[in-house]
């Protein structure tokens, strides 16, 4: 029998569970787990410079590998630091586990230094939490956090751990518990049978079908499935933001993605479509805009893990609750050997989607011409071009988001690491080292702006005590762009706050801290710039572009409008 | 519709505040709230009554079916079922009062629990629609003070809630 402490016990369990990195930063509450961590070498804590960037980081690192990340912060200030990170995993369904330092048990609600009820605070924002009442449920606690977190349909769980649990002084048992039997949790791990033939049955009959998938394929792991499903029914496919490259975007069945800023082939299919297939997506207002004019001669099937998910916003037809991969696999093998009944109809069906690409087809922006400043979407689809679409690329939130969403062709899940759901500014460049440490080998890309940067820039700091050979494509307009973009349509242009004076010199800034920085004014030198940026592999380069602040995004819907209700440039509307 | 929906849900610290900020969170109604463990220790009974069309009551079940420390729900007007709610109330008995607040307690077949000179207190159980008509009786009288402890409920015949 091995008796350990409660900080030992965490170490010990963190470390029986195969977790490599955490991401963390001490404070009084949190001091035994930290001396624990110290006096063993396997599980590697990564000091940021502020919490949210903890979280950002073991958010992004869970997004690309697909196993929760892990944060470890102190009580009061350190853990409040860590709610907004915590709630763009939650928006996202992204494991997480959180660990948070308490004062001691017998302070608990006198108002202690650094208090705060963290799992009061974070309740409508965590898939589940937990306090420590007694060391020796230190395991198992532990074990139902990370089950709960990775499980069903992912999110972030808060373990909050009072200072007392963790005491040196005070042993008992571990034993890493290798199942865990909860019984007021058991999520689903296939969809009802008949209901998969019937939404089959519908596909087979289907005139004018679209797949609409979403971030539940990417976490789900079912997008080599969902490939091989569309590829046999020869269907379109378009992906929410969450769910671009679950699909090979390069491949002619997909329509690229859909919503406010989605394509157009991909919105006006979905306007006009009798069926749409949604799996692992969840009828977000950014993608059905007004629901009461969604998609109107449209039957609906929608595949989800989480039945609260289905008939939210907008009833469906075929309901199906189950994970994305079990389901999407039952499909192919009642589809196989089948023919869809309508080819006809489906080939006129691809010509009316050609037809719509067509229309659009070169016209989405005007690319600069020599001596001008650079375009944003040029920029992305240059950086798109040197990485030969195979970079992890992280964004911030706003217009450069949305710019790296549409210009780089993504051809794998698990790619675009991007705050969906929350929008959270200041998300890619922490998230972006998570990514790193743990995929020392690929090329790491954060494409943000100069507001959303300066959010969390702090971390430049943590990428040179750690060597973080991540990149960074500012793409500088000197203004919140898509803040901006609202108020010139909305507000008649007055920008309000809107505008970026005195920004740094991101030069100086970035050589400040032993890096290289380079800036792009012109196209002539942003080729060879990324190319340099992307040379070596294990530094980081920072690229501050200089772009057109007076550029919008588009495709826009119209506010209240259907899915084909779109602005397209500053002149044109559907 | 007014519906009742009745939760078993570990009895752990924080599982009343998990379900009631639900439904602040998700802009759900609560018109009443019950809730006290059951035989089994670990485990309390929560009987929340709400109103909604057929798609929120829809999200409100799969919201709350979502926690993790609901292990079982029903909606008892899904079915037959029996509702309960018990009422305390304190209301003035002076002169002729005192004799008409005797006789309309016994047509309510509710009870006289706690007497001073001035005053009556009476328990009354029942449906909230009996209560309520109670209460209206009562107030030419004079009502005090009421105390409700929300509904309770169970299904009618074999059906049963439990693990």
């Amino acid at each position: 029998m091995e008796l350990l402490s409660g900080a030992d016990m965490i170490a010990r369990f963190l470390q029986d569970e195969g977790v490599e990195y955490i991401y963390g930063y001490p404070g009084g509450a949190a001091l035994h787990i930290y001396d624990a961590l110290f006096r063993q070498d396997k599980v590697k804590h990564i000091l940021v410079r502020h919490e949210q960037a903890a979280t950002h980081a073991a958010d992004g690192y869970a997004r690309a590998a697909g196993k929760p990340g892990v944060v470890l912060v102190t009580s009061g200030p350190g853990a409040t630091n860590a709610v907004t990170g915590i709630a763009t995993a939650y928006m996202d369904s992204i494991p997480m586990v959180v660990l948070c330092g308490q004062v001691m048990s017998h302070l608990i609600g006198d108002d202690a230094f650094q208090e705060t009820d963290i799992v009061g605070v974070t309740r409508p924002i965590v898939k589940h939490s937990f306090s420590i009442r007694h060391p020796s449920e230190i395991p198992e606690v532990l074990k139902k956090a990370f089950y709960l977190a990775a499980t069903g349909r992912p999110g972030p769980v808060v373990v909050d751990i009072p200072k007392d649990m963790t005491a040196p002084t005070e042993r008992y048992e571990y034993i890493y518990p290798k199942k865990i039997k909860m019984r007021s949790y058991n999520p689903v791990t296939r969809g009802h049978a008949g209901q998969i033939k019937k939404a089959v049955e519908l596909m087979l009959k289907a005139k004018r079908p679209v797949f609409y998938t979403g971030g539940g394929v990417v976490t789900g792991k079912a997008s080599e499935g969902l490939t091989d499903l569309v590829k046999q029914l020869g269907f379109p496919i378009t992906t929410t933001l969450m769910g671009i490259g679950s699909y090979p975007q390069s491949d002619r069945q997909c329509l690229g993605w859909l919503g406010m800023h989605g394509s157009y082939e991909s919105n006006m299919a979905m306007h006009h479509a009798d069926l749409i297939i949604a799996i692992g997506a969840r009828f977000d207002d950014r993608v059905t805009n007004n629901t009461s004019k969604f998609c109107p001669t449209a039957k609906i099937i929608h595949v989800d893990v989480d039945p609260s998910s289905i008939s939210k916003t907008v009833r469906a037809d075929v309901p199906i609750v189950g994970p994305a991969s079990s389901v999407v696999n039952e499909m192919i093998s009642l589809v196989q050997g089948q023919s869809i009944s309508q080819p006809e109809a489906l080939a006129e069906w691809w010509q009316k989607i050609d037809g719509w690409r067509a229309e659009r087809e070169g016209k989405l922006y005007e690319p600069s011409k020599p001596g001008e400043v650079l375009k944003p979407q040029e920029v992305v689809e240059a950086l798109c071009r040197v990485t030969r679409g195979e970079a992890y690329v992280t964004t911030d939130v706003g217009q450069h988001q949305m710019f790296a969403a549409q210009y780089y062709k993504f051809e794998k899940p698990n790619r675009l690491i991007t705050s969906g759901g929350l929008g959270t500014m200041g998300f890619g460049f922490p998230a972006a080292m998570g990514i790193k440490q743990n995929f020392p080998d690929e090329d790491v890309v954060c494409v943000t702006g100069e507001g959303s940067f300066q959010m969390m820039m702090q971390e430049l700091s943590t990428c040179k005590q750690y060597g973080v050979g991540v990149k960074i494509v500012n793409l500088n307009n000197a203004s919140l762009g898509m803040v901006r973009q609202w108020q010139d349509l909305n507000y008649k242009s007055r920008h309000a706050q809107s505008y970026m004076e005195s920004l740094p010199d991101f030069h100086m800034l970035i050589e400040a801290y032993g890096f290289t920085a380079i800036t792009v004014n012109t196209l002539d030198e942003l080729e060879p710039a990324l190319e340099r940026a992307f040379a070596n592999k294990h530094e980081l380069v920072f690229l501050d572009v200089k772009v057109d602040p007076f550029e919008h995004v588009y495709p826009m819907q119209v506010p209240l409008g259907a899915m084909r209700d779109m602005l397209l440039s500053k002149t044109e509307r559907t | 519709m007014r519906h009742i929906i009745s939760i078993l849900m570990e009895n752990e610290p924080g599982a009343l505040s998990r379900v009631v900020g639900l439904f602040s969170q998700r802009n759900f109604n609560i018109e009443t709230l019950n809730v006290a463990p059951t035989e089994d220790p670990s485990l309390s009974r929560l009987t929340v009554t709400t109103v909604g069309d057929d798609r929120v009551i829809e999200q409100i079940t799969k919201h709350l079916n979502k926690l993790i420390d609901v292990v079982k729900l029903v909606d008892l007007t899904e079915g037959n079922h029996i509702e309960r709610e018990l009422m305390l109330v304190k209301v003035k008995a002076l002169g002729a009062a005192r004799d008409e607040v005797k006789r309309t307690v016994d047509i309510f077949r509710a009870q006289i629990v706690d007497v001073t000179p001035s005053l009556y207190t009476v328990q009354i159980t029942g449906d909230a629609t009996k209560l309520d008509a109670f209460l209206q009786a009562m107030a030419p009288v004079g009502i005090l003070e009421v105390a409700r402890t929300g509904v309770s409920g169970i299904a009618r015949g074999d059906k049963v809630l439990s693990l």
